[in-house]
């Protein structure tokens, strides 16, 4: 008491009729004073978190949106080329003009020193618009110290691909720092002769074929681990603490075992000559020609994911169901309700936060998952990820791996917004 | 035990027979319970905790299942009968409403599961809300009301689907003390109005004596006394009653000579009480002589009608008002309570004056030791 009254008579006021504490500072000020010491302390300590993940996260996320787009090869090869092509009409072959020009930024570029040439690159990218130009440009550089005028001829006797008009359509398409090149790609679309974008060959359809499948995969994993997830989370709630613990350690098994340990076996489980086939044939169950191909393909990579996210599931259902008193469901039957009824309108609706959770971060994980479908997925078990990787370490196409995987970010974007509208604004309600 | 030779209870509308309870089949929790609810009564089980009353409760509503033993429901054996068939209302000790859905809807859902009219549900509710006096409040989610409101709901909700029997366990065990007496009076209402028969468990003392119609003491799985609030505190009949319910003076001693239904008693230090004798069989038995505190008067000199007075010696004075409790060693028990009326009339004491104190042998009884 003797304090608080001692306080009081310590907060006295200024001139101005402020505030002020014993020494005579505002007390507004002095408050502020603390409270940015406090904010500087907490900044300071999420500051290493933050800086990390600029570095780990942001910065190459914004590198490969960046990538997605960037379309430096063509302009840096060929600019007195583009100057010339300004005045070309598109119809028919460009004038001798252009072809000069080609000529002598070939020649400007065969002086820089080998690891600098801009040709290489050039070559590369053209052949992604147009198979065939890489050659074009390699066997044509090589020939361009030789060539007289008039240049045109030279060019067209070079290689054939110089008097196409197609190619000089791409050179001039391309010939922007900017391209969008690779999400039409990205979404199996083309440009046609008179730079329409249109679908592609039906049989060169691949990525949205792809992006469909990663998504009904992912929705399958995810309505798997709630099926299987949902009774364990809920047995394990209502089990005291020491059978649930050892319960969670058998949940919890899937991350500390080495995923090659388990690859090998699901082999040993799945393969055509593996445990579940040798069982269902010596069972009797199916005939011998008749066994299940349970792995390289769609099964392997359903049945493995599934495997692995389980826990993710699992968890957020767990810890969800265990602030649920049973005296809601009991509440319900002594109301009246059928335990069916008493579950699914008093407890199933209490647990949706933690099936939103668990969904949520399944699908999310799945759908960008790369390692088991590539190790177990066989050809009808790729998603959309396999194929990013295959163009990142294989065809080295960076631009369409980098358009692939920010159509995969938006994606996974729109669905989380979406989620959250639908779930989201629900869980409000129950606060 | 109001028995028809064919063993079924003719006037009791819940019939505990012979129950027993046991959690790990090692120790019974409910040991023995009988006990006979009338239609209509306000039925108080009130014990120390763990003594099993939310057990029995949760025998009835068929949470749990009686080890031995029958219950019956109006003469029917209910032992087998799913919970969500026995149509007796609850109302929790944490209340147990649906935290998503409205009042209104959680009131509803009793008439909804029996697969009631949409109109008759909306009167119904209607009608709840304005027993309780939350008519506003029906749109509201439970979270956003005060625990006293919360309360009523789940009294509502219990009450809506018109139960013959309600249960409500500690219901009032989250409220402060005035909302609690308030809450106290309401529910003593709403029973005496609606005629319904509930069974209430509580180990607030007070609660029960101003609510029930009789109280079933609780202690160790049993029930040691079954009888109306003014019975049990004036007539408790055995030593763990008379000290569980109110406040209570306790004398040891063992029994010296038996008088029809008076006894002689020698206390432990040698004084001669005598006593009504409630709980001793034969003479030479131990005894615990219970007496109320605010029977016991500070006698003047020379008075004649009391059977026993002797002299105490003041140990200590608290002053609340209408009375003033004074503690005193008589007898060889320093722990000795005795009321005294703050009137004109009552002598000034002071600490350690000597006075003579007594009572009458009526007030005094000779329980179990
Ligand atoms: N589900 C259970 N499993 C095992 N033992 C239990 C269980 N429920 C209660 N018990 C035990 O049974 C005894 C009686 O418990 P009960 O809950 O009936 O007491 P209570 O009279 O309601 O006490 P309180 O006033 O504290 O609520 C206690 O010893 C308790 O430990
Ligand atoms: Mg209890």
């Amino acid at each position: 008491m003797a304090q608080a009254d001692a306080g009081t008579e310590d907060l006295t006021r200024d001139a101005s009729g402020q505030m002020v504490t014993a020494d005579g500072v505002p007390l507004k000020q002095s408050l502020k004073r603390a409270e940015r010491r406090r904010k500087l302390v907490a900044f300071g300590l999420v500051t290493p978190l933050l800086l990390f993940l600029l570095v780990v996260f942001i910065f190459p996320i914004g590198q490969m949106m960046w990538r997605s787009v960037d379309n430096p090869q063509v302009v840096n090869a060929l600019p007195l080329t583009l100057e010339a092509l300004e005045d070309w009409d598109g119809q028919g072959l460009p004038d001798e003009e252009v072809y000069a020009a080609l000529a002598s930024d070939f020649r400007t570029d065969m002086e820089r020193a080998r690891r600098d040439q801009f040709s290489g690159p050039l070559g590369v990218r053209l052949n992604y618009e147009l198979s065939g130009a890489r050659g074009a440009v390699a066997r044509t550089v090589r020939n361009v110290p030789d060539f007289e005028a008039p240049y045109k001829e030279a060019f067209l006797d070079s290689h054939r691909l110089w008097g196409d008009v197609a190619l000089w359509k791409v050179i001039e398409r391309e010939g922007r720092p900017l391209t969008t090149a690779y999400y039409v790609a990205a979404m199996d679309r083309e440009f046609d002769a008179d730079g329409n974008i249109v679908m592609r060959d039906e049989n060169r359809q691949i990525y949205i074929n792809l992006y469909m499948r990663t998504l009904a995969l992912s929705v399958a994993i995810t309505v798997l681990t709630i099926l299987l997830g949902f009774p364990i989370a809920y047995y394990m709630s209502i089990l005291p603490m020491r059978y649930s613990n050892l319960l969670m350690i058998f949940v919890l098994l899937p991350f500390w075992t080495s995923l090659l340990v388990r690859t090998t076996a699901w082999i040993v489980l799945l393969q055509q000559q593996g445990v579940i086939n040798e069982s269902l044939v010596a069972l009797g169950i199916i005939g011998d020609d008749g066994r299940f191909s349970l792995m390289y393909n769609m099964w392997g990579t359903i049945i493995a994911m599934t495997h692995i996210l389980l826990p993710f599931m699992v968890l957020p259902l767990y810890s969800v169901m265990r602030t649920i008193p049973p005296s809601y469901v009991r509440a319900a039957k002594s109301l009246g309700a059928t335990p069916f009824t008493a579950f699914r309108k008093v407890y199933l609706p209490q647990t949706l936060p933690g099936i939103g959770a668990g969904a949520v971060l399944v699908f999310i994980i799945s759908i960008g998952y790369y390692i088991t479908p590539a190790l177990v997925g066989g050809q009808s078990g790729r998603m959309i990820s396999n194929e990013i990787a295959r163009h990142m370490q294989q065809s080295l196409n960076w631009g369409l791996a980098a358009a692939l995987g920010t159509i995969l970010l938006i994606g996974v974007l729109v669905l989380y917004w979406v989620y959250n509208r639908l779930v989201g604004a629900q869980n409000l309600k129950l606060g | 035990m109001l028995k028809t030779a064919d063993g079924v209870t003719e006037a009791g509308h819940v019939c505990f027979d012979n129950v027993q309870k046991s959690y790990d089949g090692e120790t019974l929790v409910v040991k023995n319970l009988n006990l006979d609810i009338a239609r209509g009564e306000f039925l108080t089980m009130l014990g120390p905790s763990g003594s099993g009353k939310t057990t029995c409760l949760m025998m009835l509503a068929g949470f749990e299942s009686a080890t031995f033993g029958e219950i019956r429901l109006d003469g029917q054996r209910i032992d087998n009968v799913a919970p969500h068939k026995r149509g007796i209302g609850m109302v929790f000790q944490n209340y147990a409403l649906f935290p998503h859905m409205t009042v209104a809807e959680n009131l509803a859902f009793p008439l909804r599961v029996r697969k009631m009219g949409q109109a008759d549900v909306e009167k119904r509710v209607q009608r709840a809300l304005d027993m309780v006096e939350l008519s506003e409040f029906g749109s509201r989610m439970p979270a956003q009301l005060s625990g006293g409101q919360q309360q009523r709901v789940a009294v509502a909700r219990a009450l809506v689907f018109e139960p013959q029997l309600v249960l409500m366990d500690e219901p009032l065990g989250a409220l402060d003390k005035n909302l609690r007496e308030q809450m106290q009076y309401e529910i003593k209402h709403i029973h005496e109005q609606l005629g319904v028969t509930v069974v209430y468990v509580t180990h607030d003392q007070t609660e029960a004596l101003t609510m029930s119609n009789r109280i079933a003491v609780f202690n160790d799985g049993k029930v040691q006394q079954l009888a109306s609030p003014p019975d049990l505190y004036e007539r408790p009949e055995n030593a763990f009653v008379a000290a569980f319910i109110g406040e209570n003076n306790k004398l040891m001693g063992k029994v010296e000579a038996i008088d029809g239904d008076t006894c002689k008693v020698v206390l432990d230090n040698g004084d001669k009480v005598t006593a009504l004798k409630v709980n001793v069989d034969a003479v030479g038995d131990r005894t615990t002589l219970s007496l109320r505190p605010e029977r016991v008067v500070i006698a003047p000199e020379g008075s004649a009608d009391l059977d026993n007075v002797f002299e105490a010696e003041v140990r200590e004075l608290i002053y609340l008002g209408d009375h003033i409790r004074t503690r005193v060693k008589v007898c060889g028990n320093d722990e000795f309570i005795v009321k005294v009326p703050n009137s004109s009339h009552s002598p000034d004491l002071a600490r350690g004056a000597k006075v003579r104190i007594g009572w009458i042998t009526q007030d005094c009884r000779a329980l179990d030791a």
